[in-house]
């Protein structure tokens, strides 16, 4: 009870919310760590994926490396690139660059999959009518198999943003930007309120981003591709991914 | 770049952290897996506590672990359990539902047949359906390892006592000495890496039988 006083203390005062240290240049920081991170990971792994799907070729090779990059621990990856990049930049190389290497290596996975899985799922009959009329191969992949992936394809996306609006708190360990750095002063100082409202603000960005893509997926998504009706059967999905808890 | 005489000099910290790295994973993943264990046994007995069940843990599993671990501080001091209780609550969502998703696909006829046969209930669990469950209850141990392994290095936030190798990534950012922090996050990758062969190994002399084909390699995709 006491503690949940003090994390509404915390957001209380003004002091919190102004200044490099305040809740909006520290969320703003961690969303561009976010943006940053996930834009280089879509430009990796969107064209691998989808080609990997469309032609077939390569999908093994995808299939493994998607899944190295999930066994990679982020701290441990941002470790073994720290090296190189303080070699570059001194400053930028040790508090940014290998965060951001780290959230994009977690991010690749997620998107390769699911735009292969997407494109690859497209019924083939659909592929061959195309096909049939005329479609050259690239219009065949933007107007008929990428509008029927997207929703699977904007899975992908999402599932990834939110691994990394989470995971960006590591860069904190090496004295870089975003929420994280609520939890490492938090521990430094014992300050279990800073800590408590660290863990506050990322949920709700999480929150936050998880209903925009859920928007985004709706306008994205055909309206004769919205399915109604039928509820599919619950059943227990097994874990099949290391999605790494961050 | 790396100043491997330093590297040479500390091998034997190295190895130290190593073993710590690998008895505090083993640790977690063990009890985890008991918890977990008993916890998708009620689920499957009782199929209205599973959706509570994966709620928290599913809830657990999303708090950074670089909060969990020092908000047990004051709670449990600078003890073992302050590294554990989050290292196993991490584990908890993977193993339960793997558990149960293992289970769950153990197909009816089997089970009457056993029934038919005069299997007890217990008999039934621990002999007929476990068997046929353990090819996704593996490949739960091995996700839950590979991913106890790289969050024990965070435990390095609690100070030089824990973080198995992850205290070299702490303590080289507090000089700022980058040897270090790659001494610590190569093997520590190494370690993962290493561990989820061995397990794949594992896996397929427990389940000769369930030879993974491609497609079942091919992971999920996250739902659209």
């Amino acid at each position: 009870m006491e503690l949940i006083g003090g994390i509404v203390a915390w957001f209380a005062d003004p002091d919190h919310w102004q200044g490099q240290a305040g809740v909006p240049a520290r969320v703003a920081e961690h969303l561009g760590l976010t943006a940053a991170s996930l834009l280089v990971a879509m430009l990796i792994a969107l064209p691998m994926g989808l080609s990997v799907g469309h032609t077939g070729r390569g999908a093994s090779l995808a299939v493994n490396l998607a899944n190295l990059g999930r066994a990679l621990p982020t701290l441990a990856t941002m470790g073994i690139v720290l090296p190189l990049t303080v070699a570059i930049d001194p400053q930028f190389g040790f508090k940014i660059l290998p965060a951001v290497i780290a959230l994009i290596v977690l991010a690749i996975p997620p998107i390769l999959v699911n735009a292969y899985a997407g494109v690859n799922g497209v019924d083939r009959d659909i592929v061959e009518a195309g096909r049939g009329m005329g479609m050259q191969p690239l219009e065949l992949l933007a107007r008929v198999e990428v509008p029927i992936a997207i929703p699977v394809i904007v899975g992908g996306i999402r599932s990834a943003t939110s691994q990394i609006i989470a995971t960006a708190t590591l860069a904190a360990v090496f004295g870089g930007p975003g929420l994280g750095r609520y939890l490492i002063e938090g521990n430094a100082q014992s300050d279990y309120p800073m800590i408590f409202a660290g863990v506050v603000l990322v949920a709700v960005l999480s929150l936050a981003t998880e209903l925009g893509f859920a928007l985004v997926q709706r306008a994205l998504t055909s309206p004769g591709l919205r399915v109604g009706g039928i509820p599919e059967k619950r059943t227990v999905e097994p874990a099949t991914e290391a999605v790494q808890p961050s | 770049m790396i100043d491997w005489a330093w590297i040479a000099d500390h091998l034997d910290d190295l190895a130290g952290r190593t073993v710590q790295h690998l008895y505090l994973a083993a640790i977690a993943v063990g009890v985890g897996f008991v918890i977990s264990f008993g916890l998708a046994i009620w689920s499957i007995r009782r199929r209205s506590v599973y959706g509570p069940i994966a709620a928290v843990a599913g809830i657990l599993y999303t708090i950074p672990s670089l909060a969990m671990f020092p908000v047990l501080v004051p709670v449990t001091g600078l003890s073992i359990l302050t590294a554990e209780i989050p290292l196993v609550l991490y584990t908890l969502l993977i193993f339960v539902r793997n558990i149960v998703a293992g289970f769950d696909g153990v197909p009816g006829e089997v089970l009457e047949a056993a029934d038919g046969m005069g299997y007890t209930p217990s008999t039934r669990l621990w002999q007929v359906e476990l068997p046929l469950a353990l090819p996704l209850v593996m490949a739960g141990v091995r996700l839950a390892s590979v991913s106890t392994i790289g969050l024990v290095t965070i435990s390095g936030i609690l100070g030089d006592r824990f973080g198995g190798l992850g205290f070299f990534i702490f303590e080289g950012y507090r000089r700022g000495f980058p040897t270090e922090i790659f001494a610590g996050a190569l093997p520590s990758i190494l370690l993962a890496v290493a561990v989820d062969l061995a397990l794949v190994a594992a896996q397929r002399r427990l389940t000769p039988w369930a030879r993974p084909r491609l497609e079942t390699l091919v992971p999920r995709p996250a739902p659209a």
